[in-house]
């Protein structure tokens, strides 16, 4: 079956400073993919490359496709939640519609249903200002939803969240997830995090960055944090900190 | 739940207190020293001779607040318009940015009266110095403000298929408004002294004709008491600055409270 999104050889340069070299991946379909590494590794560069920028070398494709050729393909949210303080919350979440040209009213109806599940429910026309950062991760990512595109892009979503918040927000995603089974690319430098939420887990290496492993997560789902505690989990935690903290150990010959 | 007129005239208290003893001490010192009132007239002489001569007063404010009015509209739509074609041209931005800052280097004084010369004594020219005074810091705000939009909010708008134009319209243009209005109430502080400075470079009737006048009467009273005018215009504009930032801006109430 051909993947979902499958890059290869994948390389880009900022000024002489080699970000990507050489980067392969695979998300199949309904698969939840995470990309753990470094910070300044380059993985925001690749979402980069996926949204419009032009690599320097390698090949980008969506369902066998070249991905020039696609039209819309990526759900994206960025790493900082980028809500307009200007619009309102349901302004905020049917912004990707109105883009797409669906007229205000009508956008507005299509999103307004789903604010009970994202936990937003009697804040449609509150400000962000006005919501925590939990509830504001969760607008961003109702505001990537609603797109209804083959992929989802998440770029460090809980990253600026406090530890508490966040093992919330995660237990959340997971539960979403379960029932709604986006396709989805993760960026994460929480291990916890995309033991959790992942199928499967690419280990990058400091910039440049590469895919140093990749690692399967076959645990039972739904998953809790508790299930976090299991050895299976523990193995798979044990192994993903080694190679993060010593990359050539988990070097693919 | 306090009362918000009451809170209000709170945070206005210290403001309306020390403008009170100001005028106390002045009144106070011409009164002990003895100052004629041709060289130094007190407050309470400037009230009283501008309330005489108010029909006359009130005949030259109006031709100031029509040129300051009517010139900071052009003002304002100048520098829209200017910030606009700057934020979406490069070449035109290192065209014309240099030669605006040098514009703003001209000295008024000779600017005022070559205007005067060109456009005659109407209101024409007084439209165009208020503007020209009054329109670089709302441009320079209205840049700065562009420039401070978010680059993942862009970047998101380019993944949902939003153009440069769309961009601009969603994100840059919201993102520079509390800059435009920062350079808004500079601006308009400016203003009604620009319009005098016009008027007092040639012109039938106004404020600085007014001025100019009671100057040459030798009536510093009546001098002090335009100035008074003048710095109630003033004070309108700007509370009117505030009021349109409010109105544009609801969300901004809710942002944190910065201390
Ligand atoms: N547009 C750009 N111009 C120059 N350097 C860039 C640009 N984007 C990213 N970089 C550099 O590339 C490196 C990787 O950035 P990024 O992909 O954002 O890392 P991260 O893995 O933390 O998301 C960083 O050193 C960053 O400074
Ligand atoms: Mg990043």
């Amino acid at each position: 079956m051909t993947p979902r999104l499958s890059v290869s050889d994948l390389a880009k340069a900022y000024d002489g400073l080699q970000v990507l070299d050489g980067l392969d991946l695979e998300v199949g379909k309904g698969e939840f993919v995470s990309l753990l590494g470094p910070s300044g590794a380059g993985k925001s560069t690749l979402f980069r490359l996926l949204t419009g920028g032009r690599p320097d070398r390698g090949t980008i494709r969506l369902d066998g496709a070249p991905i020039a050729e696609q039209t819309a393909p990526f759900a994206f949210m960025p790493q900082r939640d980028a809500l307009m303080d200007w619009r309102t919350i349901i302004g905020n979440a049917s912004l990707g519609l109105e883009i797409a040209g669906v007229p205000r009213h009508e956008a507005r109806a299509r999103v307004a249903p789903l604010f009970a599940e994202f936990g937003l429910s009697g804040f449609q026309h509150h400000y962000p200002a006005q919501l925590s950062g939990g509830m504001r991760q969760r607008a961003a990512l109702l505001r990537t939803i609603v797109m209804d595109r083959p992929m989802l892009l998440l770029d460090e979503p809980f990253g600026a969240l406090d530890a508490l918040t966040r093992a919330g927000m995660q237990r959340w995603l997971a539960a979403m997830w379960q029932r709604h089974r986006w396709t989805a690319l993760l960026i994460t430098h929480d291990v916890r995090e995309a033991i959790l939420l992942s199928d499967r887990i690419y280990l990058l290496s400091p910039r440049p960055a590469r895919v140093v492993a990749e690692i399967h997560v076959p645990l039972p789902r739904p998953r809790s944090q508790a299930d976090l505690a299991t050895p299976e989990a523990l193995r798979i935690e044990a192994r993903l900190l080694d190679t993060l903290l010593d990359p050539s150990q988990g070097q693919i010959p | 739940m306090v009362n918000p007129m009451l809170e209000r005239l709170w945070r206005i208290a210290p403001a309306l207190s020390a403008i009170t003893i100001l005028l106390l001490l002045w009144e106070s010192y011409v009164a002990l020293s003895g100052i004629a009132p041709t060289t130094l007239p007190a407050p309470s002489r400037i009230w009283a001779q501008g309330v005489l001569n108010w029909p006359s007063l009130a005949q030259n404010t109006w031709p100031t607040v029509q040129a300051t009015v009517l010139g900071f509209m052009l003002s304002l739509c100048v520098a829209f318009v200017l910030s606009v074609v700057i934020d979406f041209s490069p070449a035109l931005r290192r065209a014309l940015l240099p030669v605006l800052v040098i514009s703003q280097t001209l000295p008024l004084i000779a600017i005022a009266p070559l205007v005067i010369l060109w456009f005659g004594f109407g209101l024409a020219p007084k439209i165009l110095l208020v503007a020209f005074v009054t329109f670089f810091p709302m441009l320079v705000a209205w840049l700065k403000g562009y420039e401070a939009t978010e680059p993942d909010l862009e970047w998101l708008l380019g993944t949902m298929g939003a153009g440069r134009a769309a961009i601009f319209r969603q994100a840059r243009l919201p993102s520079a408004l509390p800059y435009f209005f920062a350079g808004l109430r500079i601006s308009t502080t400016y203003a009604v002294v620009a319009a005098i400075f016009a008027e007092y470079a040639g012109a039938a009737r106004g404020l600085g004709i007014y001025i100019l006048s009671a100057k040459n009467n030798f009536r510093p009273d009546l001098v002090l008491a335009a100035v008074g005018v003048s710095a109630v215009l003033t004070l309108c504009l700007f509370g009117l600055a505030i009021l349109a930032e409010r109105i544009a801006m609801p969300w901004a109430r809710f942002r944190e409270p910065r201390r």
